[in-house]
Order: C-alpha cells, then sequence, then structure tokens
C-alpha cells in the first residue's frame, strides 16, 4: 500500500458572493494593505490516505471532494496529491 | 389520527427539538416520539420533523456532516412513501445538503446572526404547509440563523418557480437570500423546508400563532 499526503482546496464558487471575504479585504485595506483586488476566503484539509497506487487514492479523494468535503452546489475544489 | 405520532430527530448539537415537541404536544395535542439520529428505525412515526440547531457543529457546513446520518439514510424510503418531513432552520440546511431539496444555505449577506421577527408572504401552499386562502397571505415568524442566505443557481431558480415549489418569501429579505427565498417544498409537496421557525410562533403569550398552521398541517395525508 502506499501512501499520500493531499491538499485539498474547496472555494466558494465565483458566482457565490463571500461576505467574510468581503469583511476582510475591507479589514485589509484598513490595515493599509494597497492594491487588494479581491478577497475570498476559502479551506484546506489535509489528509493522510493508503490506497494501491495513484489512481485508487484519486478515486477515494474525489469521492471524498465530491460528496463531503465541498457542497458542489455553492463550493469548487481542487487537490494536489504527494506520495510519501 | 388518534396514535399520529411525529418524529422529532435529534442530532448532537440540535437545540429546537424540544420546542416542536413542546408546540406540537401543548398547542396542538399531537403525540411526539424523539428519534435519536441514530436510529434508522422509522417505522413508528408518521411524519419527521428535523428542527433547527447546531447538527455536529455545523463543522465543515451546517447540515454536512448530519447527512451520514442513518436516521437521514433512512429519510429517504420515508419521503418516497410520501409522508411529510418539516425542516426547520438547521433541518432546511440538512435537507439540502442530503439533496431532498435543491440549492444551499450560506452565510448571511451582512455576516450578523439574525434573530427577529420577519413577514412572509405566502407564495404557494404546495402540499398544504400553509394557508394560502384569500383572506391571508402574510404571516410573521421568527428567524434565528447565521447561514440562512438561500443560494441556487438560475436553472434552479426557474424550476422552484415553475413548478411552484417557493413557499415562503421575505417580504424584507434580511440575509440575501436569492429571490427572497425563505422556504420552499420538494415536487411532491410531502417535503418542507423552511429558516423561519414556526414551533416558536404557536402561542400568543410568546408573541403569535402563525406556526400553528404549518405544524399542523404534519397530520394531512
Amino acid at each position: 500500500m502506499d501512501q499520500f499526503a493531499v491538499k485539498v482546496f474547496v472555494r466558494l464558487r465565483p458566482s457565490v458572493l463571500d461576505p467574510a471575504g468581503e469583511a476582510t479585504k475591507s479589514a485589509s485595506i484598513k490595515l493599509g494593505a494597497e492594491g487588494i483586488k479581491s478577497l475570498r476566503i476559502g479551506k484546506m484539509i489535509e489528509v493522510k490516505i493508503e490506497g494501491n497506487g495513484e489512481n485508487e487514492v484519486r478515486e477515494k479523494v474525489d469521492l471524498l471532494c465530491d460528496r463531503l468535503f465541498a457542497n458542489t452546489v455553492i463550493e469548487d475544489y481542487e487537490y494536489s496529491l504527494e506520495k510519501l | 389520527m388518534d396514535n399520529f405520532t411525529v418524529g422529532v430527530v435529534v442530532f448532537p448539537g440540535s437545540n429546537c427539538d424540544r420546542d416542536v415537541s413542546w408546540a406540537l404536544e401543548g398547542c396542538l395535542d399531537i403525540r411526539t416520539k424523539y428519534l435519536w439520529h441514530e436510529s434508522s428505525d422509522l417505522s413508528d412515526v408518521d411524519a419527521i420533523v428535523l428542527p433547527g440547531g447546531f447538527s455536529y457543529g455545523d463543522y465543515l457546513r451546517c447540515g454536512a456532516i448530519a447527512r451520514f446520518s442513518p436516521l437521514i439514510n433512512a429519510l429517504d424510503e420515508f419521503v418516497k412513501s410520501g409522508k411529510r418531513v418539516l425542516g426547520i432552520c438547521n433541518g432546511f440546511q440538512i435537507l439540502t445538503e442530503s439533496g431532498f431539496l435543491p440549492g444551499a444555505l450560506v452565510t448571511n449577506k451582512n455576516l450578523n446572526f439574525i434573530c427577529d421577527d420577519v413577514e412572509l408572504e405566502i407564495v404557494s401552499s404546495k402540499g398544504g404547509w400553509f394557508n394560502n386562502g384569500d383572506e391571508k397571505q402574510t404571516i410573521k415568524l421568527p428567524i434565528a440563523h447565521g447561514e440562512g442566505r438561500y443560494h441556487c443557481d438560475s436553472d434552479t431558480l426557474k424550476k422552484l418557480v415553475d413548478n411552484e415549489l417557493i413557499a415562503l418569501r421575505y417580504k424584507n429579505n434580511p440575509n440575501g437570500s436569492s429571490f427572497d427565498i425563505a422556504g420552499i417544498t420538494n415536487e411532491k409537496g410531502n417535503v418542507l423546508g423552511l429558516m423561519p421557525h414556526p414551533e416558536r410562533a404557536c402561542d400568543e403569550i410568546i408573541g403569535g400563532t402563525d406556526g400553528l398552521f404549518t405544524l399542523k398541517s404534519l397530520i394531512l395525508k
């Protein structure tokens, strides 16, 4: 069995308003940071997972992302995978 | 209807389960039974309420973890059999997460947790959940949520409108919901999800009785 470190990024779809991102953007500007054009907040999920090769692990991670980590009505996801 | 029993689902983090039970038993004389989320035996209840609260601490997303409970798995057959399911607030979030109702509920536009009474327009009485007679098409119910902004894509919205699945709309949209949506039903009409709390409006002494009709309609066939 191979072990992989997976980093999943879950983001609100561009069409979904992100009020927390807007509030953070406003605070960033108050802090004095210049040039901020947009700021959106997502989630990062780190998983260590075992499987027989990358393809099998990808299948598992796709299922996790699609059914649990992200709600695809409002969110997109992508992930990176590193063999340990 | 003497033995009609409404199951009130209890998740870790539910906090309106007792309010729902009290409103049904105390105000309407309808028998209730608490259903622990790990139970999948729904054979002795005739309708189900998914109450408000913060199931599983709202971890990941509101309702996202509850969706995988044995009880929600068993709900599919229950709904298909035509029995009635009412999801209030977190219950509505669970119904969208688990795909019984379309769309999703996201953080309020103004980021506030809003606790208020709101005026609602009854758009459709599909399923008989609301009294949409000529004499009364507006009701007042309390809301209490931080993530109640209904969101769906334009195709879904069109389907909701065309099939008369929008049950309630806010008169003064407090949270930024698409199309002012506060509550929707499934196509069959036996599943209703709404952000306002009808169980908190069942006695004049606590400010109104506009929630009685919806809770009473749980016993409709």
